[in-house]
């Protein structure tokens, strides 16, 4: 990471939904940490995964950063500016640069516009007349997405998923932003889209130079696609580095649980062990004290049960790369570095 | 770990999936689109049930607007006594002289026993005030539930809390026993006990009693539909890009509500003709020099024992309108909404 002022910058990031219960008088029973405790920064231009089961609250933390939802602690600072609780209006301006596109194709584009109103939909909010006026530029923006140009008139249901969610990313282009937080924008799709799709979003990311914030459960297309991986765990990040140092050196177990569930592609070499996690992830309203995951791991000791590991750069990191574990693993007890493309990086 | 790799087949160029969907455009011409409106007109084409009724019921709605010329090309007017006028249309006992309630070349359906109006001119004005009144409420009913609706549902809290309690205490009203026990006493505050009560006031009156009432199912309806449609990926899209409340409601919300909106207006219309005449003959409402359906069957009660074609006219013609216009409204719910299908 760069010495400059980072385009995004999250400390703390907190989250909790309220259970409302009883009768007669209805009050806070307990909350959903959905989030607990984010700090992560992404670099202009740069693209950050966030990885992690189901219910980990990535989706919140996508929908806290473009202000979708209302913190309940932490801070969100966009070019150093604070925009934890800004209301509507302060966001204005901002809105422009953070966008987002969304897991649901068939959900994220209004069946009753058509093409050309969705994606000039941004751009008539913010008053931007592009020159040569909104249509020029929506034909610009869907060749840019790899769409016809003339399918301007066309509505939503006339299209495929993968078509569907090109549409997504070009009115997330419309107002030429700097952030994306793509919230698994490929899940949706077939697996023959997905890669199409991923590939449309490097293209953008590289050409454009646009930061995103990647969130997937798909560890091969994080790898694929985000320069620097988090990785998630009931509403706290465990482990954060930069991709090459993260899938081949994984210091937290729960990483190393994630890579050895990987699918093998080849079939002449010999399977690898792999890491079966036991149990359910616990439930995010009454969290495990200490380290989360103690409950699944197997190294956990006392200590991990009173203790909870801060997200710290553990000894034997470069620099960067930060886990958040009181016994992290080593690389020797990592399993022949078959997950690297080049075997050296491993060493 | 197999990072995909699809990259060789350039998938920005030309893909499968693309050159179907730019093969179509060829003949299509890109330009020419399938909305979902334009999709449902298509379907109701199709549908003979509804293109009858709606005939029929296009039929009665140029006959109300045009009554007034109806009645002057054919030269008679519903307020004139022809029976007191010429004593050789009616007999001894006040009733039409000739078969079938006087029914002849000059009085097409025949004239009303005792006074001898021309049933025909009357039935044409009769139309047309019944439907001006339901078409009116209609329209400030869809107006009101609509806002309401929309409001409650994308405030939620407490907004739709008190409008969901008030909507509630109206459902459970009883409408017609307050029509019948309070709209003389409302009527004897504005007008004067001497005076003749003048008839706008009791249309304006009968609408804003049926509209009070009516907006509540339609808002309650359209509340829950505002409630699965905002938490749609596409309400987000738009809030990211900074999209006002207002523009939310009537831009992205509104266009995916016209389905139940037509659908329940449609529905509406054919029943409050039914009220507006089930008033008008438990005497409130409009009464009789003014001609409405309801004015007319509450005077046919009195002789349909000696002449049932009086009571037959106004009869057969709403029940005709009423059932084509449900036709309708069941035609429009399937072709905008094929999935609902019986």
């Amino acid at each position: 990471m760069s010495n400059t002022t980072p385009l995004l910058d999250v400390s703390g990031l907190t989250k909790h939904f309220p259970i409302k219960g009883g009768f007669p008088i209805r009050r806070t029973v307990g909350a959903v940490q959905a989030v607990d405790g984010l700090d992560f920064q992404v670099a202009e231009g740069e693209s950050l995964g966030l990885v992690g089961e189901s219910g980990c609250g990535k989706s919140t933390t996508g929908r806290l950063i473009t202000r979708l939802m209302e913190p309940t602690g932490g801070k969100i600072t966009y070019r150093g500016q604070d925009i934890t609780h800004a209301g509507r209006k302060e966001l204005a301006p901002i809105r422009s640069e953070i966008q987002m596109i969304f897991q649901d194709p068939y959900a994220s584009l209004n069946p009753r516009q058509t093409v050309g109103k969705i994606i000039s939909g941004p751009m008539e909010i913010n008053d931007i007349n592009p020159e040569g006026g909104r249509e020029k530029r929506v034909r610009e923006l869907l060749e840019i997405v790899g769409l016809n140009p003339e399918h301007f008139n066309r509505f939503p249901h006339e299209f495929s998923g993968g078509q569907r969610q090109r549409i997504g990313v070009a009115r997330a282009l419309a107002l030429q932003p700097k952030l994306i937080v793509a919230d698994e924008p490929v899940s949706a799709l077939d697996v023959s889209i997905q890669a199409q799709v991923v590939n449309l979003l490097q293209k953008v990311q590289r050409e454009l130079g646009i930061a995103f914030v990647f969130i997937a459960h798909d560890l091969a297309i994080v790898r694929h696609f985000s320069q620097r991986v988090a990785v998630m765990y009931l509403g706290k990040i465990v482990e954060i580095a930069d991709r090459e140092d993260l899938y081949e050196n994984p210091r937290h177990p729960y990483t190393r649980a994630l890579l050895s569930a990987v699918p093998e592609a080849t079939v002449d070499e010999e399977p690898r062990e792999r890491i079966r996690l036991a149990g359910d992830v616990p439930s995010p309203i009454n969290p495990p004290s200490g380290c989360r995951f103690r409950t699944r791991c197997w190294k956990a000791t006392e200590k991990c049960a009173t203790e909870a590991p801060p997200l710290v750069q553990v000894e034997g990191n470069k620099p960067g790369h930060l886990t958040a574990c009181h016994y992290p693993e080593t690389t020797e007890t990592v399993p022949a570095p078959r997950l690297s493309k080049d075997p050296e990086a491993a060493a | 770990m197999t990072p995909p790799t699809p990259s060789q087949a350039t998938p920005l160029e030309v893909t499968d999936e693309d050159s179907a969907a730019s093969a179509k455009p060829a003949t299509l011409k890109g330009t020419e689109s399938r909305s979902p409106g334009r999709l449902a007109w298509t379907r109701f084409k199709r549908d003979r049930t509804g293109v009858i009724s709606a005939f029929v019921v296009i039929f009665f709605f140029v006959a109300g607007i045009c009554a007034p010329l109806i009645a002057k090309v054919y030269g008679k007017d519903p307020y004139t006594t022809y029976g007191q006028n010429d004593p050789s249309l009616l007999n001894d006992f006040s009733y039409p002289a000739g078969p079938n309630g006087g029914m002849s070349g000059d009085f097409w359906f025949g004239i009303d026993p005792q006074l001898g109006r021309d049933v025909f001119t009357f039935l044409l004005y009769a139309i047309r005030n019944s439907l001006l009144i339901s078409a009116a409420t209609t329209l400030l009913v869809a107006f009101f539930g609509v806002v309401i609706g929309l409001t409650a549902g994308y405030l939620g809290g407490k907004t739709d809390y008190f409008v969901g309690r008030i909507i509630d205490i109206l459902l459970a009203f009883p409408q017609t026993l307050f029509f019948i026990g309070f709209w003389p006493v409302m009527l004897t505050i504005l007008v004067s006990p001497d005076e003749a009560t003048p008839t706008w006031l009791i249309v304006v009156s009968l609408i804003t009693v049926m509209t009070a009432f009516g907006w509540a199912p339609i808002a309650r309806l359209l509340r829950g539909e505002v409630l699965a449609l905002r938490e749609r990926e596409f309400v987000e899209a738009a809030k990211v890009t900074g999209a006002s409340p207002a523009r939310i409601i009537f831009k992205e919300l509104l266009p995916n509500l016209w389905t139940p909106i037509l659908i329940q207006a449609t529905l509406a219309l054919p029943a409050y003709v039914t009220i507006e005449a089930g008033l008008a003959f438990l005497g409130v409402g409009l009464s009789d020099p003014t001609p409405d359906w309801g004015v007319m069957v509450q005077n046919a009660s009195k002789f349909y024992q000696g002449d049932i074609t009086y009571m037959l006219f106004p009869g057969v013609t709403m029940v005709i309108f009423v059932v084509a216009f449900n036709l309708l409204g069941d035609s429009v719910r399937d072709a905008l909404d094929p999935k609902a299908g019986r």
